[in-house]
């Protein structure tokens, strides 16, 4: 009769979507397994938990599930190349490349400046301002830090030069493009060419060729007192440096702010409807311009770090492109303080292998310096969700 | 940056012939001039701007920018300039215009997007990867015909830099990216890519040389022709015939091919395109491809003609992907135009360069003036303020014959997806 033809509805227990996830766990856990600390040897294992996941990522398409499931079989592959690396490496290699704790101190250490920038984004772009200058003002932080540190003999006063600078330059990519309602990507890329050529030139013409002195005031670490010399949270977070606690602290402070104070509220108003907001009496242009100018002073606080926190000295150029990372960072958030952070710590993360990877294998090390901009394309492309910017993000406002 | 308005120049331009002295071809010749007007304005202000930090720096305006001039080589169209410094100058313009090779194809790998709505800020890693493999090509096949082997560099250099514009191309269509950050995420991959491709014990560094992260030079048959100056002082070579050439193409494939129109519509409202029927995806793929061949094949013509091999050190310093950006916004993304801002960029370059040592200014404080000039003539380009000023008068004369008031919010929206 018809019962051959009934198609058996799957339960909710076996969900495609929770195939998938599971694909996507075991596909992970396939090369997770072979480095410390479980250092399982031999591709036996990991191969059949790769096959597995592929299994399960391709039931996931055919239940409809096709990101995930595309995803799933995707991790699985890495994960065998994955093991394919650890199982050629020697057991004392993998031990030295994957120190856990110095892995999260450095990951905290890479992530801070770009937390600091990816919350400037945040802010500015809930606001409905497209921010591409966050490049810019990172860079003139990192430069104005270490030269107030220096001549005013104390990285509070290099702090507090960073964030002037920093909020200055953001006047000017506010006043192209809330008042002049310039094209607010374009005017974002003029701001990082005259950062670049403003720190330069002031580096050079102050400093000469023998560049910033040492010596200079930082950032101070904060050494937990109890916990410092603690086997594993020692060594990871015992020694964070003081601004990498107070980026830190600013992720549930700003949501608290976009999320629970009036404020917080005008600004998201603004940003999604600023027709509605302006009908119901708010400066919508002032609120704009507090935005970018707080984003400014927030990414130049990321760059500060790298120079007065972190690095002690400056060097041309010397974000390097960390900017558009954080960029790539709130967009992965999902344009939230927490997404931004977790974006952060992941980008962070893939610095910091590089790092040790270079260490034992300086060829193979170069490749994996591109590893965090190949995350932010993966994340950009959406392949962790479609994210959806405030909805009058980079549309300049007109009154009336 | 406005695409309404380069489409009405275009339109305007084209019935010129059939209406020679009537209001319309008068008011398309004052928008052709302003659309002159626009970008020499916003270079004198951002000359005056970069001359007011320098006098902020104790340095004298004046002297920098006549011994920037001097550098450039223009002196040498002066009949009145003779002898030693006449030599000096045509040193100088063969450096000029060994600069202005490149940024004219950079400047249209980035014109060429802008025009189908898309910001293509990976030019710097298209003309990496054209520059990697046009240097391998160039000093592999040591037998070939000379001709048939620039080709071969020339085209594989393209392809390459084809392909990879066409990821964000592709990433576009498929998932939404946005082009912006992905090109930007692409320029470094590509360097880190070219770094380890060269670094010591790299894949393709140079066996003769175990010690130095370079590649392996461009063997002699590979070299463009050298036929202004001599090879042996880097004279300009027939690379500039070909970025010309490339100029010409694409003021054709913009005005006269399918997809140039349907890059141009793109352009102006993708949903309206797909709604006329446009494939806006395969639009968006194909102009990143064109766009990414652009910049490699100007990879290619720097490296056959000048550069002969590439170091490491050269592909983490180069910048000339940000000058295509600032070059082809001031060239307001047409073939004469971006020639034009390529000419202005390129003397630039050479007049504060090493080269010039005449310069009353520390070089290195001159270069980082130029990004400050070139940032501010990208910050001038970002509006229309300027623009709206001078076509004021101009625009009541428009609305009567049709044309629609600037759209403020579609130019702020400008080409983002």
């Amino acid at each position: 009769m018809s019962v051959g033809t009934i198609a058996v509805a799957p339960s909710r227990a076996v969900s495609p979507k929770r195939i998938g996830v599971a694909g996507i766990v075991l596909g992970a856990l396939a090369w997770v397994i072979t480095i410390p600390p479980i250092e399982a040897r031999g591709m036996a294992v990991p191969i059949v938990l790769a096959v597995v996941a592929v299994a399960a990522g391709a039931w996931s398409v055919g239940g409809g599930e096709r990101k995930l499931g595309i995803e799933a079989i995707v991790v699985a592959l890495l994960a065998v190349v994955g093991a394919a690396a650890s199982a050629k490496s020697a057991v004392g290699t993998l031990e030295s490349v994957f120190t856990w704790s110095a892995l999260v101190a450095a990951t905290l250490r890479y992530a801070t400046p770009l937390l600091f920038a990816a919350l400037g984004g945040v802010i500015s772009e809930s606001g409905g301002v497209i921010n591409i200058g966050l490049e810019g003002m990172m860079l003139m932080g990192c430069f104005w830090g270490i030269y107030g540190a220096d001549l005013l003999h104390s990285w509070v006063w290099g702090i507090l030069v960073a964030m002037l600078a920093g909020g200055l330059l953001a006047l000017v990519h506010a006043f192209l493009s809330i008042h002049l309602r310039a094209n607010q990507i374009v005017s974002g890329t003029g701001i990082n060419f005259i950062a670049l050529g403003i720190t330069g030139y002031f580096l050079e013409y102050h400093y000469g060729p023998n560049g910033t002195p040492l010596n200079i005031s930082m950032v101070p670490n904060v050494k937990l007192p109890l916990i410092q010399h603690v086997g594993f949270f020692g060594a990871a977070v015992g020694d964070a440096n003081l601004m990498t606690w107070v980026g830190l602290a600013l992720v549930p402070a700003l949501t608290f702010f976009l999320f629970r104070t009036r404020w917080g509220l005008r600004l998201r108003s603004v940003g999604e409807k600023p027709r509605a907001a302006d009908t119901v009496g708010l400066p919508v242009l002032r609120i704009r311009y507090a935005a970018v100018i707080a984003s400014g002073m927030l990414a130049a606080l990321g760059g500060a770090y790298l120079s007065v926190g972190f690095v002690g000295s400056f060097s041309n150029d010397m974000t390097n492109g960390r900017g558009f990372i954080a960029l790539a960072a709130m967009i992965f958030g999902k344009w939230k303080p927490w997404g931004a952070l977790w974006a952060t710590l992941l980008f962070g993360f893939g610095n910091a292998m590089s790092d040790r990877v270079s260490s034992v294998n300086p060829t193979l090390g170069t490749l994996f310096e591109a590893l965090p901009y190949v995350l932010t394309l993966v994340a950009v492309a959406g392949l962790v969700g479609r994210s959806r910017p405030p909805a009058a993000d980079g549309i300049p406002y007109i009154r009336g | 940056m406005s695409q309404l308005e380069d489409e009405l120049n275009a339109e305007a331009t084209e019935s010129e012939g059939a209406a020679a002295r009537s209001p319309a071809a008068l008011t398309a010749f004052r928008r052709g001039l302003s659309g002159v007007t626009v970008p020499i304005l916003t270079t004198v202000i951002a000359f005056i701007a970069g001359g007011l930090i320098v006098l902020a720096t104790g340095h004298n305006p004046l002297s920098t920018y006549s011994s920037i001039f001097n550098g450039t080589g223009f002196n040498w169209l002066f009949p009145w300039v003779g002898g030693a410094a006449r030599a000096t100058a045509a040193g100088n313009l063969q450096q000029t215009l060994i600069q202005t090779t490149a940024l004219i194809l950079v400047g249209l790998a980035v014109a060429f997007a802008f025009r189908a709505g898309m910001f293509n800020i990976g030019g710097q890693g298209q003309y990496t990867v054209g520059a990697i493999v046009a240097v391998w090509v160039g000093s592999s096949f040591a037998g070939m015909p000379a001709v048939l082997h620039i080709a071969f560099a020339i085209v594989a250099a393209g392809l390459a830099g084809a392909a990879w514009a066409g990821i964000a191309g592709v990433l576009k269509a498929l998932t939404g990216a946005n082009e912006v950050i992905s090109t930007i995420m692409l320029n470094w991959i590509a360097i880190w890519l070219g770094v380890y491709c060269f670094q010591l014990g790299g894949p393709l560094q140079n066996p003769s040389m175990p010690s130095t992260p370079v590649s392996s030079n461009v063997v002699a048959g590979a070299k463009l022709p050298v036929f202004w100056g001599s090879a042996a002082l880097q004279g300009l070579d027939v690379g500039i015939f070909i970025a010309l050439a490339l100029a010409v193409v694409f003021a054709l494939l913009i005005k006269r091919t399918r997809l140039g129109y349907e890059a141009r519509t793109v352009g102006f409202n993708p949903e309206a395109a797909r709604y006329a029927g446009i494939n806006v995806g395969r639009t968006w793929i194909r102009v990143m491809l064109i766009c990414g061949a652009f910049a490699g094949v100007a990879a290619s013509l720097d490296i056959l003609g000048w550069k002969f091999s590439l170091f490491t050190n050269d592909i983490q310093t180069s910048q000339i992907g940000f000058y295509g950006i600032a070059v082809a916004l001031l060239g307001r993304n047409t073939a004469g135009g971006t020639v034009a801002a390529a000419l202005l960029f390129g003397g630039l370059l050479t007049g504060t360069s090493d080269r010039n040592i005449n310069l009353s200014i520390d070089p290195t404080l001159v270069q980082y003036l130029t990004f400050m000039i070139e940032g501010i003539i990208v910050l001038l380009v970002s509006t229309d303020v300027i623009t709206l000023r001078l076509l004021k008068g101009g625009q009541r004369i428009g609305v009567a014959l049709g044309r629609r008031p600037r759209d403020v919010a579609g130019a702020g929206r400008g080409g983002g997806s």
